[in-house]
């Protein structure tokens, strides 16, 4: 028996054990539905993997862990999936998660076990993917998928925590005493996993019972069972190490790092179900007590309601609700339709002589009896002063996160202050502060990159164009006099229909846009004629199936420009109706969303525009006979104009929306 | 007389010496950036919405910095993001203008995907790359770099970009200020 060491401060609250502790686990009779949280874990919420109304086995599979840091989920029972989707789960918040709801067919088929059965054989990888697969997660609270925890395999010591000190659990209690030997062949897999010096099996004096059978249960195997005097938190990871090896886990530094590493015996015993029987976690031993007729420890099954299980146990009429953890640390549950998740160790039906309404909150009155209790060795009075004030900077200064939660300052606290709910306002605020900052940073990078895109792509155009006004002048020194003189009579065209066609642009001189688009209608039907006159000249030879097939394509080409000229239209149209709407002339502010809206239609116009004016010189680019491509320019032609005109009615609009919003 | 010479002599070279080693200091250690600029920008929201008239962040930071903007125009930073500014530069705290701003909850922008044209309008406008999509392709937000700038409602020709709050989940749910009922007592 190697010499005990005490962790600082610490409290005895009473104990409230014997409510539970007397009579053997209980398998009580399953509900009709199940809700089976996704999220039972640290990290990534499991991914569902069963479809709606699809049947599913008990141990089957529904939740694929998602990610490194996460863990799969299992139907509970046999029966039919009746919902996915966000339901009342475990959670302080009340908020609801994805659960996946189960609809039992009450015949509780199991799918075939499909254990590990070589595992000694079995690589690092291959373990920790079936034990992610199998759903093992850390069950003393903090649900860290135990996949991750057993990867290390040069350990000083392995601890195993059967410490318990909460008041009212006893659901480890109940599972030393009644499956010793299968935690300790749980044990005999982590040990082997992870070949410690030694193993130390940490339980509190006050279950002698659990002490003799996991001493019986342990013999001949090297482990060693230590009872530890009783006093909370001693269940604490840091403080059963320091119980157990006198070893302090500073701040910021890993337990593993120290060579120790920590299991709770109910994560052990779900390790050899997994392992040796292929049994996934889809129950767990949960204690029911408080203000009920037959409180007492039960096997639950994940997902089972709350409701179901305190209704079994007998809940009293006179109970002002239900905590869900221990006195000290859990919480009250928001809704008892929530289902028992791989975190659920207790739940508490309180009543007012179990739990008498707190005094109300006196000023601190700085007596430092919550520094003398705390177990992290913190200044809780300085922590509490910070959080109060919000000076969330200093209280992290002050190892705000070294605090367990562990609620031993509020137990304490003369003037009743909820000191630990402060801290865990604090540290949310933290963390959300953390996460507002995180999400700055990858702001700006990813907006100092689009700037540099930008500039990039900019220097990139400006390059080729560069390159490509090089060469030009030498190829064609001599500019087409034919094409000059074409671009000029279109031009000339376009003037003359314009200033028919659009009387209100008559008076006002065309916008650059409109001219812009006019001389690039013109150039492209210079093209156009242009390269009709070429494949002419080139196809004059070869009449017949080459023609026919020209023809067709200028039809086609016909048939784009048409439609294009109809998009436009329709546009302008379009342009046209907000305007026509009375715009009230005291509120500006539609007026100028009108005229954003002309102004938007407008340049749909325009690039629609363009659009058939592309379209037309594809078409008549490969158009074999002038005369089939004529018909075509003068299609260009009208959506041009259209466009045009369009443009003109939306300026018009901008114009008239401006004026009503000055008035 | 020669003592007084002498001291005046001392002092003039380790004037001479010591001007020496700042000049030589000042070149060889400059800092090229403001580091006030960046402790500002470092500050401010980074949702490069332009909602205090400068085009993004980091020139509202230099605006700051060199004295021509407030420290009050930045609706999403809020009063917080006003306090901490005001706590950087050592200047009073200043509220927003009267009504100036509205400052709303936290929203990430969503796309009606039956009604997207496929304009890639939103695109050119979103100043963090936050949606994807191709020309006549619908297009998407990418939730979780979506600042909330609203820079990308303007130009949608069809109207079918709406901003949602990010509502309160599981994972940032905070607990909240405690608070400690007082009951009257009888003087």
């Amino acid at each position: 028996m190697s010499a005990l060491f005490r962790f600082h401060g610490g409290i005895h609250p009473p104990e409230f054990k014997a409510l539970s502790n007397g009579t053997p686990i209980a398998t009580p009779p399953l509900p009709a539905r199940f809700a089976v949280p996704l999220s039972q874990h640290l990290g990534n919420p499991a991914k569902a993997c069963v479809a709606l109304g699809e049947r599913v086995l008990a141990g089957q599979r529904i939740g694929d862990a998602d990610g490194r840091i996460s863990a799969a989920v299992h139907a509970p029972t046999s029966g039919v999936v009746s919902a996915i989707g966000p339901h009342a789960v475990a959670h302080p918040s009340g908020l609801l998660q994805d659960c996946i709801v189960i609809d039992s067919d009450g015949l509780d088929n199991w799918c075939a076990p499909s254990p590990l059965p070589n595992w000694q054989d079995a690589g690092d990888d291959e373990i920790r993917t079936f034990l992610r697969d199998m759903g093992v997660v850390g069950q003393g609270g903090a649900v860290f998928p135990t996949s991750l925890k057993l990867g290390v395999n040069t350990l000083e010591q392995l601890i195993v925590n059967g410490a318990e000190c909460e008041p009212f659990i006893s659901c480890d209690d109940r599972l030393m005493r009644e499956r010793a030997g299968e935690i300790v062949d749980g044990i005999r897999i982590a040990a082997q996993l992870m070949r410690p010096r030694t193993v130390l099996i940490g339980i509190e004096d006050n279950k002698p019972e659990a002490i003799t059978a996991m001493r019986a249960a342990c013999a001949g195997s090297g482990f060693e069972v230590v009872a530890i005097p009783t006093l909370y938190p001693s269940g604490g990871a840091k403080q059963l190490i320091r119980i157990l090896t006198g070893k302090k886990v500073p701040h910021g530094v890993r337990a593993t790092d120290m060579g120790v590493q920590c299991f709770n015996v109910g994560t052990l015993y779900s390790l050899k179900r997994a392992m040796m029987d292929g049994e996934p976690v889809i129950s767990r031993i949960l204690t029911l007590s408080g203000d009920l007729a037959r409180p007492g420890n039960i096997e639950a099954r994940i997902g089972t309601p709350f409701a179901h299980l305190l209704a079994w146990a007998g809940i009293q009429p006179d109970s002002e609700g239900v905590i869900m953890g221990g006195p000290m640390m859990g919480f009250d549950l928001p809704s008892l339709e929530a289902g028992v998740s791989k975190a659920s160790n207790c739940l508490i039906a309180k009543s007012r002589a179990l739990f008498p309404p707190r005094p109300p909150a006196l000023p601190c009155i700085r007596c430092g009896e919550c520094a003398s209790v705390c177990p992290a060795e913190l200044q809780p009075m300085d922590l509490y002063w910070f959080a109060k004030a919000k000076d969330l900077g200093r209280a992290q200064e002050a190892d705000l996160f070294d605090c367990i939660e562990c609620g031993a300052c509020s137990y304490v606290c003369p003037s009743q202050l909820p000191l630990v709910d402060f801290y865990k306002f604090a540290k949310d605020e933290i963390w959300a502060a953390e996460r507002d900052k995180k999400a700055a940073d990858r702001a700006r990078m990813r907006h100092d990159f689009r700037q540099l895109r930008l500039e990039r792509d900019k220097a990139e155009k400006a390059q080729r164009l560069a390159a490509r006004a090089t060469p030009a002048p030498a190829s064609s020194a001599a500019p087409d006099p034919d094409k000059a003189a074409a671009i000029r009579a279109a031009m000339a065209r376009a003037a003359e229909k314009k200033a028919e066609d659009s009387h209100a642009p008559a008076k006002t001189p065309l916008s650059d846009d409109a001219k812009r688009a006019a001389i690039e209608a013109a150039m492209t039907r210079a093209a156009a004629n242009k390269a009709a006159r070429e494949s002419a000249v080139s196809t004059a030879a070869a009449p017949g199936d080459e023609a026919k097939r020209a023809a067709i394509e200028a039809a086609m080409a016909r048939a784009a420009a048409r439609k294009a000229a109809q998009g436009a239209a329709a546009g302008a149209e379009a342009g046209a109706t907000p305007v026509a709407m009375p715009a009230s002339p005291s509120q500006p502010k539609p007026a100028i969303d009108d005229a954003k809206r002309a102004a938007i239609e407008a340049a749909m116009a325009r690039a629609a525009a363009r659009k058939a004016e592309q379209g037309v010189e594809v078409g008549a680019a490969s158009a074999a006979m002038p005369s089939q491509a004529k018909p075509a320019i003068d299609d260009a032609k009208r959506a041009a104009i259209e466009a045009a005109m369009a443009r003109a009615a939306a300026k018009k609009a901008e114009r008239d929306a401006a004026q009503k919003g000055d008035n | 007389m020669s003592g007084f010479l002498t001291a005046l002599a001392i002092m003039a070279a380790l004037a001479i010496l010591l001007g020496a080693i700042l000049g030589f200091a000042s070149v060889r250690f400059r800092v090229e950036a403001d580091p006030l600029v960046d402790k500002i920008d470092a500050i401010l929201p980074q949702t490069q919405c332009g909602q205090c008239s400068f085009p993004g962040c980091r020139p509202y930071a230099e605006a700051i910095a060199g004295g021509e903007a407030d420290i009050n125009q930045c609706p999403p930073g809020g009063e917080d993001g006003i306090r901490k500014l005001a706590e950087l530069l050592g200047v009073d705290f200043k509220p927003f203008d009267e009504g100036a701003i509205e400052v709303k909850p936290k929203s990430v922008a969503l796309i009606d995907e039956t009604t997207c044209i496929g304009c890639t309008l939103c695109i050119q406008a979103c100043p963090v790359d936050a949606i994807v999509g191709a020309a006549k392709q619908m297009h998407t937000i990418i939730a979780s770099e979506c600042t909330g700038c609203e820079l990308c409602l303007p130009p949608c020709p069809v109207d079918c970009i709406q901003m949602v709050p990010v509502g309160t989940t599981v994972a940032n749910w905070k607990w909240s200020y405690p608070v400690i009922p007082i009951k009257a007592v009888k003087a």
